[in-house]
């Protein structure tokens, strides 16, 4: 025991990071609660899914190929063959989600207890860089599993770049890093994945958690108690002497336990369900895709399925910028006053219409009834329920016409165009016949398609669903 | 951290009175000493701020590169699909061929694709098959005959104008020629629309 007491002496006495690191540790914190001290683990709980995709990503960089020839086969021999390769590929996957909804909720926490007002404007500011930076890795990140996928999310990312006034066509070029996807392109993503925009947040963090020391952790709001920059760093500091806890453990304890409570969340899932499935090869000369983003992206996916096309210029490009600068100016402008939710009736409405906006994107995202069901197979005999051949081929037509692909009877086929189970009782023969020939409303018209006997036979068929 | 050798507060300006007095200068004339500290000072700005850039310049044309490479020759981007009778007029088939740029170490993804359509003896169309939505590929269907994107909804008519959905432009398509009985596709980018 000795021994260690005598080396642990000699170790401080030459490096002194005991002592440096003591008043961090013994630092006042305002007093929290239960009820609300669990609500301040979010930021250290991000702090801890960081780490764990640094350390993951480094274990899975020493096998993943950064070549757009190979990577795809390194994905495939992690996935398959390496030690604890699966795991790992899962950790890393369930640890960004993690690190996705941990950083969204630390910033909804910090907007909803007015913690962003003075002193702590650059503690938001660095923080939103932080949430770019994320968000930034979530999207580099799916791309490096170089599948199917991931070829074509390139594209999709290259082509809303290209809606950038004047530079776009160029921005489109950096982000393939060329004319193609090709070689040059996941070398860049991997780059930026591990290098550049690691390098960001390493810095941002340790801007972040600077502030977060000098600033001080804000208290628990109370209704009527308004921030006045002239008074609240007295205020503040008197209120520290009078009730302030020592940061450890008093209120890292919560974290710690929330750290570990992440962390086997994490491995349970990555053993459980395991990491996200690894498409087929990013052959571009293989044109069955079926391209969707991470959970993270599927509400941006949806609001491209839905916008009106004439405001996808705008959205696009100013949507984003728009966010940005909303964040960027909260802190500026709206620095005093009310912190309590209660007292920000605007503020919390606002988070309310972007949560459960979200979210509705989200599920439609999931569904997304504007893509066309490819799969839908031919309607079967029962559902058709005809001896009449006529309206049996009618039925054959309406799989081998694509109808299927949209509209959708009996519980088949896609959710795009109207469900034409009873359309026999809303629609007559002639308005069914001037829907398919001319389209309309999204339909595209079959007027040129379609042979009399073929319109005839799906008319018939179309005709006899009836309730 | 205290300096060892406390200096006094460096004069900003000269005393030149008695020269100003005796006429040699200009009253209006204020230089302004500079010491020695302020100068080292200023000289390791300027010397960092000069290897900042050395290390900066390389680095930043290496990255922005891809973005004025000129391409290969013009030759080079004539790709053969195939003999002339492996395509049937009235037929719209998919058809394979590298890409403008392959990279040696690009493997599969230095392939594209086009949907080719003999519309006669002698005439072909080639389609992208990049939607002008956001470039997923767009297939085929030969029983609507309408080409269909899997992602937001995109539909385009068999000649390639657009049916439905949000695409801003109809498909774009490629030079396709005859060469010794075969067909070519002229190879370009990938299509990007900036509308």
């Amino acid at each position: 025991m000795r021994v260690f007491k005598r080396m642990g002496g000699w170790l401080e006495d030459r490096t002194g990071f005991y002592a440096a690191l003591k008043p961090i540790l013994d630092h006042k914190v305002p007093y929290t609660d239960w009820k609300n001290g669990w609500w301040y683990i979010f930021g250290s709980a991000v702090l801890v899914a960081f780490v764990v995709q640094v350390i993951t990503g480094i274990a899975l960089s020493t096998s993943y190929v950064s070549s757009a020839g190979e990577a795809y086969a390194s994905l495939k021999f992690i996935t398959d063959e390496a030690v604890f390769g699966n795991f790992l590929r899962a950790s890393h996957s369930w640890g960004a989600s993690a690190m996705v909804l941990l950083v969204g909720a630390h910033a909804l926490h910090v907007f909803i207890i007015g913690a962003y007002k003075f002193p702590r404007e650059m503690n938001w500011l660095t923080g939103v860089i932080l949430l770019g930076a994320t968000l930034a890795m979530a999207f580099t990140g799916q791309l490096l599993r170089w599948d199917q996928t991931a070829f074509w999310s390139v594209i999709v990312g290259a082509n809303m770049a290209a809606r950038t006034p004047f530079v776009g066509e160029s921005l489109a070029r950096f982000v393939m890093a060329g004319d193609t996807v090709g070689g040059a392109t996941l070398s860049r993503f991997f780059a930026f994945h591990v290098f550049f925009i690691p390098g960001v947040i390493f810095l941002f963090i340790g801007a972040h958690l600077y502030l977060v020391i000098r600033n001080g952790i804000s208290e628990p709001p109370k209704v009527g108690d308004v921030v006045d920059p002239k008074t609240y760093r007295q205020k503040y500091h008197d209120m520290l002497e009078r009730e302030g806890v020592p940061f450890w453990p008093d209120a890292l304890w919560r974290d710690a336990v929330a750290s570990v409570g992440l962390i086997v969340i994490i491995v349970v899932l990555s053993i459980v369900i395991g990491p996200p499935e690894l498409g087929r090869e990013p052959n571009p000369t293989v044109l069955q895709a079926y391209p969707r983003p991470d959970w993270y992206f599927l509400w941006v996916f949806s609001v491209l399925a839905l916008l009106p096309p004439r405001s996808e210029p705008f959205v696009i490009i100013a949507g984003p910028l728009l966010v940005g600068v909303m964040l960027f100016l909260l802190p500026l402008i709206a620095n005093k006053g009310e912190r309590s939710p209660l007292r920000r009736p605007w503020a919390m409405g606002f988070v309310l219409v972007l949560v459960v906006m979200i979210a509705t994107l989200w599920i439609v995202g999931e569904q997304s009834p504007w893509s066309p069901a490819f799969g839908a197979q031919p309607l079967n005999a029962s559902v058709v329920n005809s001896t009449n051949p006529q309206i049996q081929t009618g039925a054959k037509l309406f799989n081998e016409k694509g109808c299927e692909y949209c509209h959708m009877i009996a519980g088949q086929g896609g959710l795009r165009g109207p469900n034409l189970t009873n359309v026999g009782n809303r629609l007559n023969e002639s308005q069914l016949i001037t829907r398919i020939l001319n389209g309309g409303n999204n339909m595209p018209a079959y007027g040129s398609t379609l042979k009399s006997d073929e319109l005839n036979a799906l008319v018939a068929f179309l005709k006899s669903r009836t309730k | 951290m205290s300096d060892p050798k406390p200096i006094s507060e460096p004069k900003d300006v000269l005393d030149l009175t008695a020269d100003v007095e005796a006429g040699y200068v200009n009253p209006h004339y204020t230089p302004i000493e500079i010491s020695r500290r302020r100068f080292l000072g200023r000289i390791s700005a300027v010397l960092t701020g000069v290897g900042a850039v050395v290390v900066a310049v390389p680095v930043g044309a290496f990255i922005v590169a891809p973005l004025f490479s000129s391409g290969p020759g013009e030759d080079k981007l004539w790709k053969d699909v195939g003999p002339i009778d492996q395509f049937k007029v009235g037929d719209t088939q998919a058809v394979a061929f590298d890409d403008p740029s392959p990279l040696p170490w690009a493997g599969v993804t230095a392939r594209t694709a086009a949907w080719l359509r003999r519309d006669d003896a002698q005439k072909f169309t080639a389609f992208a098959v990049n939607c002008t939505h956001l470039g997923c590929p767009v297939s085929w269907l030969a029983g609507p005959s309408l080409f269909m994107c899997p992602c937001h909804g995109g539909v385009y008519n068999r000649d390639g104008t657009v049916a439905a959905g949000p695409p801003p432009a109809s498909l774009n398509t490629y030079q396709v020629r005859i060469l010794n009985g075969k067909v070519q596709v002229k190879a370009t980018g990938i299509p990007i629309s900036t509308e």
